[in-house]
Formats: C-alpha cells, sequence, structure tokens
C-alpha cells in the first residue's frame, strides 16, 4: 500500500461510503494494479459519472472529471479522442453504467476505444438510497420493487461481449487478487476493456434483502462465484445459481482512436498532394 | 533456502478504520480484532503475510510490512498519526 498511497488524494480520505462498503475495496485494486503497471499519474485520466461508485475518482491523485449521471464514457470518449497518448479510465456503478448510460456503454463497447470501464455492481442505486437497477436479480427488493424485482437483469459481462468489447472480466470485492489482475489485463489490453466488479452495499442492498453485513454479503460471493476455468469442467447442475468470475473474454481488435487518426492521415495526405484540377465529388462537399 | 521465519507488523491507519469487520472475518490466521470499534493487531506473530486484510479493506486502513524490510521509501502510512487523540472520546 505504501506505494500506492501516492497515488490518492491522502487528504480527502477518510472517504464518504458506508462502513463495509466494497467500492472502496474496488478503488484500490485499480490504485494497485496502476501502481504495479507503473503509469505515470500525469498520463492517466479517471473519468464518473454520478453514484457511490462515481464518487471513487475524487480520491484519486490523476486528471480527474465527475461528470453526470451516465454521460462518463461520453466524456471519455471525448478525451480520448483528443488526447489518444492518455490512459483513460472510467469508474462507474450499475445503473450509471446500464441504465441511463446504457446506451453509451453500447457504443463505447462498439466503437473499440481504448477506454478502461470498471463497473461497480452492487446490484442497486446505491446513492439514491435502494432503486432497483437494471442488474438487481430477479425477486429481489428494492425501494421500489417492495414485492420483488419482476424485471430480468443484464448479464453485464455477455452485454459487453456481444456490443464489441475486447477484454471483458468480472470478480468480486471478495475476490481481490483476480480483481486486481483483471485490471491489470484491462489495462493493457488497447481497446474497450470492461471489468465488472461485484460490490456489496450493505446500507441498501443488504438491508433491504436481508442479507446481513458486509462480511455476510462478501461470504454470499464467495460462495456464489465460480472461477471460469474451473466452470469449464463442471456440469450445468453444479452450476445452478452460481455466476463465473474470471477473464471471459480476450480478442483483440482495431482501435477507433488509431483507426480514426489513420483515416484522418489519409484525408490529409489526399489535399497535401492535390495540385488542382478537377476535385472527386466527396472533396467537392464543401 | 532461508528458514528463518517472516515476521509481518501491522500498520494501521486507525482514523481511517470503520470498524467494518471484514479483514477480523478473513484473516486466515486470526491475528486481527475489534477494539473499540477500530481494528487491532492482537496477534501480529502469527501473521503469516497473506496481506489480505490489507487487499479486502474498504477504507485503506491497514497494511502489512515485512520487519526489517527497505521497502517503502519516502512518505508513509508509518510516518503519518493517524491515531485518533484520546480527547476525541471525551
Ligand atoms: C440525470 C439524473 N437522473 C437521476 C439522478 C439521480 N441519481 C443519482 S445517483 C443514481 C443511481 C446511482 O446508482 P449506481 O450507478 O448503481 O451507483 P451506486 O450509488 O449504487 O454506487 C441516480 C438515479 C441524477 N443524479 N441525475
Ligand atoms: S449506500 Fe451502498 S453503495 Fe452507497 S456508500 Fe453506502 S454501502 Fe456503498
Ligand atoms: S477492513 Fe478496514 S475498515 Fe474494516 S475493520 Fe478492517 S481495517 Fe477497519
Amino acid at each position: 500500500m505504501s506505494d500506492t498511497m501516492k497515488y490518492f488524494r491522502e487528504n480527502r480520505l477518510p472517504h464518504i461510503w458506508c462502513p463495509g462498503c466494497g467500492h472502496g475495496t474496488v478503488t484500490g485494486a485499480l490504485v494497485r494494479a496502476i501502481a504495479k503497471l507503473k503509469l505515470d499519474k500525469n498520463k492517466v485520466v479517471v473519468v464518473s459519472g454520478i453514484g457511490c461508485s462515481s464518487r471513487a475518482p475524487g480520491y484519486l491523485d490523476f486528471d480527474t472529471l465527475h461528470t453526470t449521471h451516465g454521460r462518463a464514457l461520453a466524456f471519455a470518449t471525448g478525451i480520448k479522442l483528443s488526447r489518444p497518448d492518455l490512459k483513460v479510465i472510467v469508474m462507474t456503478g450499475d445503473g450509471d453504467a446500464t441504465a441511463i448510460g446504457g446506451n453509451h456503454f453500447i457504443h463505447a463497447a462498439r466503437r473499440n476505444i481504448d477506454i478502461t470501464t470498471i463497473v461497480m455492481n452492487n446490484n442497486i442505486y446505491g446513492m439514491t438510497s435502494g432503486q432497483y437497477s437494471p442488474m438487481t436479480p430477479k425477486g429481489m427488493l428494492g425501494t421500489t420493487a417492495p414485492y420483488g424485482n419482476v424485471e430480468r437483469s443484464f448479464d453485464l459481462g455477455k452485454l459487453a461481449i456481444a456490443a464489441g468489447a475486447t477484454y471483458v472480466g468480472r470478480a468480486t470485492s471478495y475476490h481481490v487478487t483476480v480483481l486486481q489482475d483483471l485490471i491489470e489485463k484491462a489495462l493493457l489490453n488497447k481497446g474497450f476493456s470492461v471489468v465488472e466488479a461485484l460490490t456489496q452495499c450493505p446500507t441498501y442492498m443488504g438491508r433491504k434483502n436481508k442479507l446481513g453485513g458486509p462480511v455476510e454479503m462478501l461470504e454470499w460471493f464467495k460462495a456464489r462465484a465460480v472461477n471460469i476455468k474451473a466452470a469449464a469442467v463442471m456440469t450445468p447442475d453444479k452450476l445452478e445459481g452460481k455466476f463465473l468470475i474470471g477473464e471471459l473474454y480476450n480478442q483483440p481488435e482495431p482501435e477507433y482512436t488509431a483507426e480514426y487518426s489513420a483515416m484522418a492521415d489519409q484525408v490529409r495526405r489526399r489535399f497535401d498532394a492535390f495540385q488542382g484540377g478537377v476535385r472527386g465529388c466527396e472533396q467537392n462537399s464543401d | 533456502m532461508s528458514e528463518q521465519k517472516k515476521a509481518f507488523e501491522h500498520v494501521i491507519r486507525e482514523r481511517w478504520c470503520k470498524g467494518c469487520n471484514i479483514c477480523v472475518a478473513f484473516c486466515p490466521k486470526q491475528v486481527l480484532v475489534l477494539r473499540n470499534g477500530k481494528v487491532h493487531a492482537a496477534h501480529p506473530d502469527q501473521c503469516i503475510g497473506c496481506r489480505m486484510c490489507e487487499l479486502r479493506c474498504p477504507d485503506f486502513a491497514i497494511e502489512i510490512r515485512e520487519k526489517g524490510s527497505a521497502e517503502s521509501l519516502g512518505r508513509d502510512a508509518s510516518e503519518v498519526d493517524y491515531a485518533i487523540k484520546p480527547e476525541a472520546h471525551q
């Protein structure tokens, strides 16, 4: 931790999260991954939207942007396009990323823009006191689902892969070493990378659903998470009621800002080489 | 291979600890306890240095250091007083 402390705005700590909230554990894992990769802190930008989870960048000593609800990826896309040399990281919640920000999420994935997105999934809207989110499991309680959520929830991993993300992983705030390892690999992937970190919200998710305190919620993760490598040799009935953690997808593809600047270079060369005469229609649009 | 047993010390930022009990509950050697709502290393000699408390603590409030190691140069938790002043409890 000592070598990671330099990446924190220490005078902002202790943070505002509730006792036992998993968001701090995920933030710690990100910082350790960054420290391990020895990233230059002046070359890292961390962007977030709105939510308890989105408070994370405020504690980190990088260039940080706390934007509007659901729009972290839109801001991050702008940053990455104008400064492709920067490492852009988005820290977001399940509500921020998949409800109000769902459209930005799928399009960032489709473009395969080089942004590492860490989704802190506590299956609920923590900040606004426990409304259900698109990632609240069916049957669970929230302040807006007092009789149990009737909707099906997203599988964020599958959503990200289907939309075009090139690196996708999932871990929990219990499986901290797996989490740090996935974040490291996600940071190294040149393209849109998603790490879903399941975290506990003892205050709303825990209380509303009588899941116990933070320790019991971590026990819950421990009992239900199966590493994807172990799952490969397990029968479907053994996997009933479990969820997968580990590296879910890793297939590099051409990256958006690189493709964009290659296109711009090509157009620039064509204009520079232009000697007069009749231009091609596509160049006459001015 | 050296057979000498490694010893570890616990650097605790008391002011940041929220007493959530996560580190205490998952320590494989029951080294930690809560004392007045804050973490306390009751059996530091039993520590195997797995660092799971440090990695899981949501509040960056506990850190494991190998005794006698030259790691951590510069500004560091052990050089800052994070203890809660006794008068704060009055
Ligand atoms: C445009 C807009 N709509 C709604 C809100 C209210 N709001 C603030 S945070 C939040 C949900 C946050 O949930 P999530 O992203 O899961 O983060 P968590 O607090 O659970 O970490 C909502 C709906 C807002 N701030 N702005
Ligand atoms: S309300 Fe939930 S998500 Fe928000 S800080 Fe508290 S425990 Fe964390
Ligand atoms: S995990 Fe951290 S905040 Fe929780 S009791 Fe231990 S040191 Fe304190």
